[in-house]
């Protein structure tokens, strides 16, 4: 099971976080600092894993980013790579050639399109194209729900008048 | 960068984040956000903030909080805006919550209401972000609220809320497994949904149920293999391929499945064979997830009933992930390596070099791995290479959690393998002074009791060798300037008990160490405590002894402090030294006997030698104790007094409702005859229950049965409350005089830890035995560190094996037992008609029987499992008997003798003949260079990143 997924940036700043196992604010900002030290340490040739209380954190490195995510111990690494992998072609695809700029901006969209993709510690769908698709149904919904709303609000406006 | 403009965000939002990326120090980027909160705080409970606004706001405090500021002022905001009509807001709503509280918040309760009703939304969008909040906010306790209604959607016509459905029940399970127990059936149905995705979810729950109760699902496995084969045919949609794999995550997940039905059971293994094999064929291996796939594919090779091609293939692909330049698959390499050593343990000794390589690798991770494959290598021939290495790393590293760790694991390998005395001592020695305070405090018992013990039961020479070492070592020691608490207390004890045992030191030397040790570790109670008190066994010792004592000065100085210390314990200590010595010879040696910590205690349960003093009240008119089983008989005379009494108190309240606390049945003590008169007063008054119940007694007194019954609840009442109690201390004060160990923690439970501890260093002491019994068995004993892995796995079984006998062995431990136990016949390719016998999993036992001497009990409780330890032949269990205590010395012996004779491959079978122990120092100069080398060329990892983050910031 995954316990978080960290995104950091090679400064250290914190992109995106999401806490699958329960964690205090406080052992929150302590594992970030933790990690950061451990992992933006790391030299590029080494393996994509390190071992932290007992547990693995696997990460990987897109230009300026990590992307940490922390399993048990006897979950399959190489496995846990590839999901990150797939996170990062579903972010590619839904932001077009995605890059941290995004992230940084739409950090809640990040979230969301992660909320489809893992589900309490577990990857609940390996198709890429159905998570896309998922994430845009609510999107549009969003547009259609929006418009309706306004179109309603602008007529109880206009017969209060 | 384009796709910003779109989100509707204010500029002040904007604003915030690029200050943010510019801010220079963390102390700048505080300030900012500390700002920012102030902001938020005034806008966010303005009253008619519009949506909109209220949505961006409730995003920034997501930011504010992501950055690790406390943002919890706004969380009921957060809570307000999940009950919003709007799916817009909803959703960002419900995303705030999930980041911001944990499933114990307080905020929860609020928020199920609404979960409840989103669930029963009709657009399932809405349904769909509802199941995510599920997911990570009921609780145990909330779980009821929503569960029927999450059972329906199980039937939702979008695939999506199914999916979801199922995880939320997933983790349901995974917080109270109980409440979900019903649904397994659901479960099985959802495996066959026309979607993939839904039925690749329901794996998830399936993998726990599995793991928990292997049994129960074993009709799956044809579904499973069937479901995992035309996956692996690609017949699933193309949508589910990942990296031209069909639906890899899919496989993995199901290889892990399988690999636990599989476990120890050859009949279903049969069932897999083809299609692991099929896998095994078809991975990419050039890809990274393909490796993924082999690597699971290994790992349920070796989890399953072994198949010597599978084995094979699994073989192969290891050597693939140790040959490679990449990092991560030496990693995934070694680990898959430490799987397969256990079935065949003859596949490590190809990829020597290749495991030494790892282990001088600057990565650490990789060399905290190699260091775990050592460690299930590790046998007594290779022990002291493999833990000195692990010392070695073990202070060299600052992370305390990992120096923990491999401390155990020196600690546990050196009493496990230890080839002598001197050298387990040693090693001791160096890991409680470099990771002393971080072992657990039981490794210092440990030591204690086995320089107590000593080896071999038979040999005293031996022993008392061992124990002017371990003195000679500590008073070295001693010279260090800071040592470990934990390590300070056993050269304590050791001192106090052995210092003099062999006169080569006087005792006012001894005692002037000690007196150093006190008072240079003046601030820590715990080691003082093991000073003062080995302070009083070398004075009772020398007093035993005839000779005369005289305290050090500084000794006197130290007692008057200690007379006068804050600490009760150690005032306590003192005063006892002051009276031992003032006491004469004779009954000195009575209280502190010399080299007397490991008799047994005869823990005197019937207090037989109080009984004079109870003839002595009762002649005085006390009454007797009656034993509750006499009680309802004498009851009517011995109470009869009391009853008006009680009557009226028994009107004022009702006391049946209240039920009797569960412990009380096993409080239940022997005799204790004194009990009733002196020791433990029953003031009527206090227990309003008894009287309650004696009073009824005379009105159904012709019932006898019901007066019985009622009558237990009385005893228990108060035999609970006082009377245990006061037996059991006063075993435990007399336990400690007797025994002048006086441990300064725990010393009541002390003595069961000892036995417990005793009995489990028996059964690891047969090891080296079982080896070599395993070796002539398997044909393959031999001395190179592969091998290690049967002696070391074997030893494991070999305690459960005993345990096994006991009636009360569980379906959980037999399960468990399982892998280990099935292992051995693997290796015998050749030894076909014995493995056979174990295969026809439903009753192994029906086989073996006849194998069995009459006198090993199998009890029914014992499924296959036990079958281990008779698959291995009968005679383990003989020579167990035969050998209590298991004497070291004579395992080492054998051992030795092993490796000076040049090879002991009995059962031909094998392949090469093994590298014997002394070739291998040249081995690890030779992979030294060859790191070097393979160091100079590089690594080149495998990645086929998409283009991705040429962005600005970086």
């Amino acid at each position: 099971m995954i316990h978080f997924v960290l995104l950091i940036s090679r400064q250290g700043k914190v992109r995106l976080t999401k806490w699958y196992s329960p964690y205090s604010q406080k052992e929150r900002t302590k594992v970030i600092r933790e990690l950061s030290g451990l992992i933006l340490t790391r030299g590029p040739k080494l393996c994509n894993f390190v071992e932290w209380r007992g547990l693995r954190v696997v990460y990987k490195r897109y230009a300026s980013l990590y992307f940490c995510m922390c399993i048990d111990e006897d979950d399959n690494e190489l496995e846990i790579l590839e999901i990150i992998h797939h996170y990062v072609e579903v972010l590619d695809r839904y932001f077009g050639s995605v890059c941290e700029l995004d992230l940084i901006y739409n950090f809640h969209k990040a979230y969301f399109i992660l909320d489809e993709l893992l589900i309490a510690g577990e990857l609940q769908e390996p198709s890429k194209r159905t998570v896309t698709r998922l994430v845009a149904a609510q999107d549009s919904l969003v547009e259609t729900a929006k418009e309706q709303t306004s179109s309603i609000t602008n007529i109880i406006a206009q017969a209060a008048k | 960068m384009g796709s910003q403009g779109g989100f509707y965000q204010s500029k002040e939002f904007l604003d915030l984040v690029k200050s943010i990326g510019e801010a220079r120090s963390k102390a700048e980027e505080d300030r900012i956000v500390l700002s920012e909160i102030e902001t938020l705080k005034r806008r966010i409970s303005e009253p008619d903030t519009p949506k909109r606004k209220m949505k961006e706001y409730i995003i920034r405090l997501v930011y504010v909080e992501m950055l690790g500021h406390d943002a919890s002022f706004g969380y009921i905001h957060a809570v307000k805006m999940t009950h919003d009509d709007t799916l817009l807001v909803k959703r960002t709503g419900y995303l705030a919550v999930t980041l911001f509280l944990n499933e114990d918040h307080d905020l929860i309760i609020l928020i199920v209401n609404t979960i409840q009703k989103d669930l029963k939304s009709d657009n399932y969008l809405v349904v769909c972000v509802a199941l995510n909040a599920v997911c990570k906010l009921i609780n145990e306790e909330t779980i009821p609220a929503v569960l029927p209604q999450i059972v329906e959607l199980l039937a939702h016509p979008k695939e999506a809320v199914r999916k979801k459905a199922i995880m939320a029940l997933h983790r349901f399970y995974q917080k109270s497994p109980s409440s979900v127990s019903h649904l397994v059936s659901n479960f099985r149905k959802r495996l066959c949904d026309n979607d993939p995705g839904v039925m690749g979810a329901t794996l998830c729950p399936l993998f726990d149920l599995i793991t928990n109760d292997v049994n129960s699902y074993k009709d799956l496995v044809i579904s499973f293999v069937s479901i995992l084969k035309q996956v692996a045919e690609r017949r699933l949609p193309k949508a589910y391929d990942y990296h031209q794999m069909p639906a890899p995550f899919i496989q993995i997940k199901l290889l892990k499945i399988l690999a636990l039905l599989g476990s120890g059971d050859k009949q279903a293994s049969e069932n897999m064979y083809t299609v692991v094999g099929d896998i095994f064929r078809k991975c990419d291996s050039s890809s990274n997830i393909g490796n993924a796939v082999l690597y699971e594919c290994i790992c349920c090779v070796s989890s399953i009933y072994p198949n010597p091609k599978l084995l094979e293939s699994a073989a192969d692909a290891i050597s693939r992930f140790l040959k490679s330049d990449s990092h991560n698959l030496k990693y995934m390499g070694i680990d898959a390596l430490g799987r397969l050593i256990k079935i065949s343990p003859e596949i490590a000794e190809q990829h020597q070099l290749a495991v030494i390589d790892c282990l001088e690798d600057p990565d650490d991770t990789l060399k905290r791995k190699t260091f775990e494959l050592l460690y299930k290598m590790t046998k007594s021939t290779n022990v002291e290479v493999i833990v000195d290495r692990m010392i070695d790393y073990m202070i060299s590293i600052n992370d305390n959690h990992y120096k923990t760790e491999i401390a155990s694991r020196c600690v546990e390998l050196a009493e496990q393998f230890a080839p002598s005395n001197q050298w387990f001592i040693q090693t001791m020695n160096k890991v409680f002074e470099h990771a002393g305070d971080l072992v657990n405090i039981k490794v210092a018992h440990n030591l204690m009791r086995l320089i107590a013990e000593g080896f071999g039961e038979d040999d005293n020479t031996a022993d008392s060798q061992l124990r002017s070492s371990a003195v000679e070592s500590y008073l070295y020691i001693l010279g260090e300037p800071k040592l470990p608490s934990v390590f300070l207390q056993v050269i304590c004890w050791v001192l106090g008990e052995y210092g003099t045992a062999d006169g080569k030191y006087s005792a006012s030397y001894i005692t002037g160490k000690l007196c150093d040790v006190a008072e240079a570790y003046s601030n820590d109670e715990t080691v003082k405590a093991y000073a003062v008190t080995a302070l009083m066994k070398i004075y009772a010792f020398e007093i035993a002894a005839g000779r005369m004592v005289d305290m050090l000065p500084e000794c006197h100085s130290l007692m008057e402090e200690f007379l006068a210390s804050h600490s009760t314990d150690l005032q306590q200590r003192a005063y006892e030294l002051q009276a031992v010595i003032g006491l004469d010879a004779h009954a000195v040696e009575s209280i502190m006997p010399s080299d007397a910590s490991c008799e047994d205690i005869e823990v005197d349960k019937a207090l037989s030698f109080l009984n004079g003093y109870i003839q002595e009240s009762i002649e005085k008119g006390a009454q007797p104790y009656i034993p509750e089983s006499e009680r309802s008989g004498m009851l009517n005379i011995s109470n009869f007094r009391n009853q008006d009494h009680h009557e009226a108190s028994s009107h004022g309240l009702r006391f049946e409702a209240y039920e009797l606390p569960k412990q009380t049945v096993q409080a239940r003590i022997p005799p204790a005859s004194l009990a009733s008169t002196e020791l433990v007063p029953v003031p009527e008054p206090v227990y309003p229950r008894e009287s309650y119940q004696t009073t009824t007694v005379p009105s159904v007194s012709s019932d006898a049965a019901e007066l019985k019954l009622r009558l237990d609840g009385v005893q228990k009442k108060w035999g609970r409350q006082t009377h245990f109690p006061s037996t059991s201390t006063s075993n435990s004060t007399s336990q400690k005089t007797v025994n002048g160990i006086t441990q300064v923690d725990g010393s009541n439970t002390a003595n069961s830890r000892t036995r417990e501890t005793y009995d489990s260093r028996k059964q690891v002491e047969i090891s080296p035995e079982k080896q070599k019994l395993a070796a002539s068995l398997f044909g393959g004993p031999s001395k190179t560190e592969k091998k290690s892995a049967t002696g070391h796995k074997s030893s494991k079984p070999s305690s459960h094996m005993v345990k096994s006998h006991a009636p009360k062995s569980s379906m959980e431990v037999a399960s468990e037992k399982t892998s280990p136990v099935q292992q051995p016949p693997d290796l015998l390719d050749f030894g076909e008609p014995t493995v056979k016998s174990t295969a026809p999993s439903l009753d192994p036992f029906k086989d073996l029987e006849g194998l069995l001497e009459p006198t090993t009990q199998v009890s029914s409780a014992v499924n296959h499992s036990s079958t281990a330890a008779v698959t291995k032949s009968p005679d383990i269990m003989g020579l167990y008997t035969e050998t209590p205590a298991g004497a070291h010395h004579k395992d080492s012996d054998i051992l030795s003798g092993l490796s000076n004779s040049p090879m002991t491959n009995m059962v031909g079978g094998t392949t090469t003949m093994q590298v014997a122990q002394s070739s291998k120092s040249p081995n690890l100069k030779d992979s030294l260079e060859k790191d070097a080398l393979v160091r100079q060329m590089g690594v080149t990892p495998s990645s086929q990143n998409p283009n991705l983050f040429k962005d600005l910031l970086g």
